[in-house]
């Protein structure tokens, strides 16, 4: 593994690795703080992200490493017309490792392809954002123990949301997955994760419209958010908005192990009345981030303890 | 019916699919050559009904993974005093260098003018190619 452009590079075994590595990195913290001494993180993000971009940086200097970078296109070179792979050859002379945010899709890639030093997708318009799938598989085996034998409910825009749609392809790679897909019908699966991934991999999948029939099934609720200017009009947008938040009532069947997770930010889709339940895990989801970074920092640049 | 001569050296594009030799020509830059060639749409073909065929007067260097992008069931025969020698095989390439053009507006090449588009295969029964950058299908 020389990048992490696009999660489907990894190889079971590689993302096992990684995730063991990160279960150990929570366990052992303090022996890992001194492991990255010298080393630097270079964080190109062309857009923000506030979640993101931190935890990379938290990832790092939490290793005992460095970091150095910039926030948005507006302070870098790109505002005087740069191409991405001239700052990624520049930058690669300063730093051992980057991470960069994009807005146009395939950005990364193009970084990748012209450096030596390892290049980290942290987020390529709407198309892929790796990390964040290693978070969601981190946060899964933690809370479960398991990355096999689930009922996995996406509820929301599964439309346009990449983070869903790269979870999926990632999922469809382990055994006995179940997929609950749940959204407006204007807002369903794309054809193409059907048919490439889901129907590919032989994977069992439904599609309902309604997380509440569904809710005594799911081990796995992965909530994103709906967004009105994706409707194609207000009264489909009114009559459905609702059956998408997820409040205390709409779990009064779900099972008591049930995992709620959301890649956040979160808007109004899930109640802060249920940030209570100890079911809720979407902000310690965050920290499994920065937890899975640092053995993704790690793995990339051949450190161990 | 229309004749047109056979060749006594050079290419004949066969099992053209009906109606898509002006592709054909287009993506081999045929325009650019100097020799003759002819351009036969909807042909009689036994197998197919009707066919498209282009016959270019000159041993030239066809680009195998353009030919096999477009369509791996084109025959490529090549002839030399008048006779068929050689025909050759298509299949489809496993990625093709700026042939196709990436026509997602959210793509990196969109912006960036100088990198290649590469597209690779990645269903080789539906034929479908995808764009390495953003995954865009490839439009022919």
């Amino acid at each position: 593994m020389k990048h992490l452009i696009d999660p489907t590079d990894l190889t079971l075994a590689e993302i096992d690795d990684i995730l063991s590595l990160a279960e150990d990195i929570i366990k052992n913290k303090e022996a890992y703080a001194h492991v990255a001494d010298g080393k630097k993180i270079a964080t190109l993000f062309y857009e923000p992200s506030t979640r993101t971009r931190l935890s990379f940086e938290a990832a790092m200097l939490e290793l005992g490493g460095s970091v150095l970078g910039f926030s948005t296109a507006d302070s870098s070179s790109t505002a005087k017309g740069e191409s991405v792979a001239d700052t990624a050859r520049t930058v690669a002379k300063y730093a051992d490792v980057i991470a960069m945010r994009h807005p146009k899709e395939g950005a990364p890639l193009v970084a990748a392809m012209n450096v030596d030093i390892p290049v980290i997708n942290a987020g390529d318009g709407g198309h892929l954002h790796p990390t964040q799938t290693l978070t969601d598989l981190l946060t899964i085996r933690e809370e479960t123990g398991r990355l096999s034998d689930l009922t996995i409910g996406f509820c929301g825009d599964l439309k346009f949301g990449r983070t869903v749609h790269s979870l999926i392809k990632q999922l469809s790679r382990y055994e006995n997955i179940r997929f609950i897909l749940i959204s407006p019908t204007e807002l369903r699966i794309p054809d193409y994760i059907k048919d490439e991934v889901l129907e590919a991999s032989g994977a069992d999948y439904i599609e309902v419209e309604r997380m509440e029939e569904v809710m005594p099934e799911l081990d796995i609720l992965y909530m994103t958010r709906v967004q009105r200017e994706r409707f194609f009009n207000e009264a489909d947008y009114i009559r459905l908005k609702d059956s998408y938040i997820l409040d205390p009532e709409k779990l009064l069947n779900a099972k008591e192990s049930l995992k709620i997770l959301h890649p956040l930010p979160r808007v109004n889709e899930i109640s802060v009345k249920v940030d209570a339940d100890p079911r809720a895990l979407y902000f310690k989801q965050a920290e499994y981030g920065k937890i899975v970074r640092k053995a993704l920092i790690m793995k990339l640049l051949g450190l161990s303890l | 019916m229309l004749k047109v001569d056979s060749i006594e050296k050079g290419i004949v594009l066969d099992h053209i699919k009906a109606g898509k030799s002006m592709q054909v020509y287009e993506y081999l830059h045929l325009d650019d050559l100097d020799c003759t060639v002819a351009i036969m749409r909807r042909a009689k073909s036994t197998k197919y009904g009707t066919k498209d065929i282009i016959k270019i007067a000159d041993r030239i260097d066809v680009d195998l993974d353009v030919l096999g992008y477009l369509d791996p069931d084109i025959t490529v025969n090549i002839i030399e005093d008048g006779r068929t020698v050689e025909k050759k095989k298509l299949e489809l390439p496993e990625k093709i260098v700026n042939v196709a053009r990436c026509k997602n507006p959210r793509c990196i090449t969109s912006t960036e003018q100088e990198i290649d588009h590469i597209f690779r295969l990645v269903d080789r029964k539906n034929r479908v190619y995808r764009c390495i950058y953003c995954d865009q299908k490839a439009g022919k």
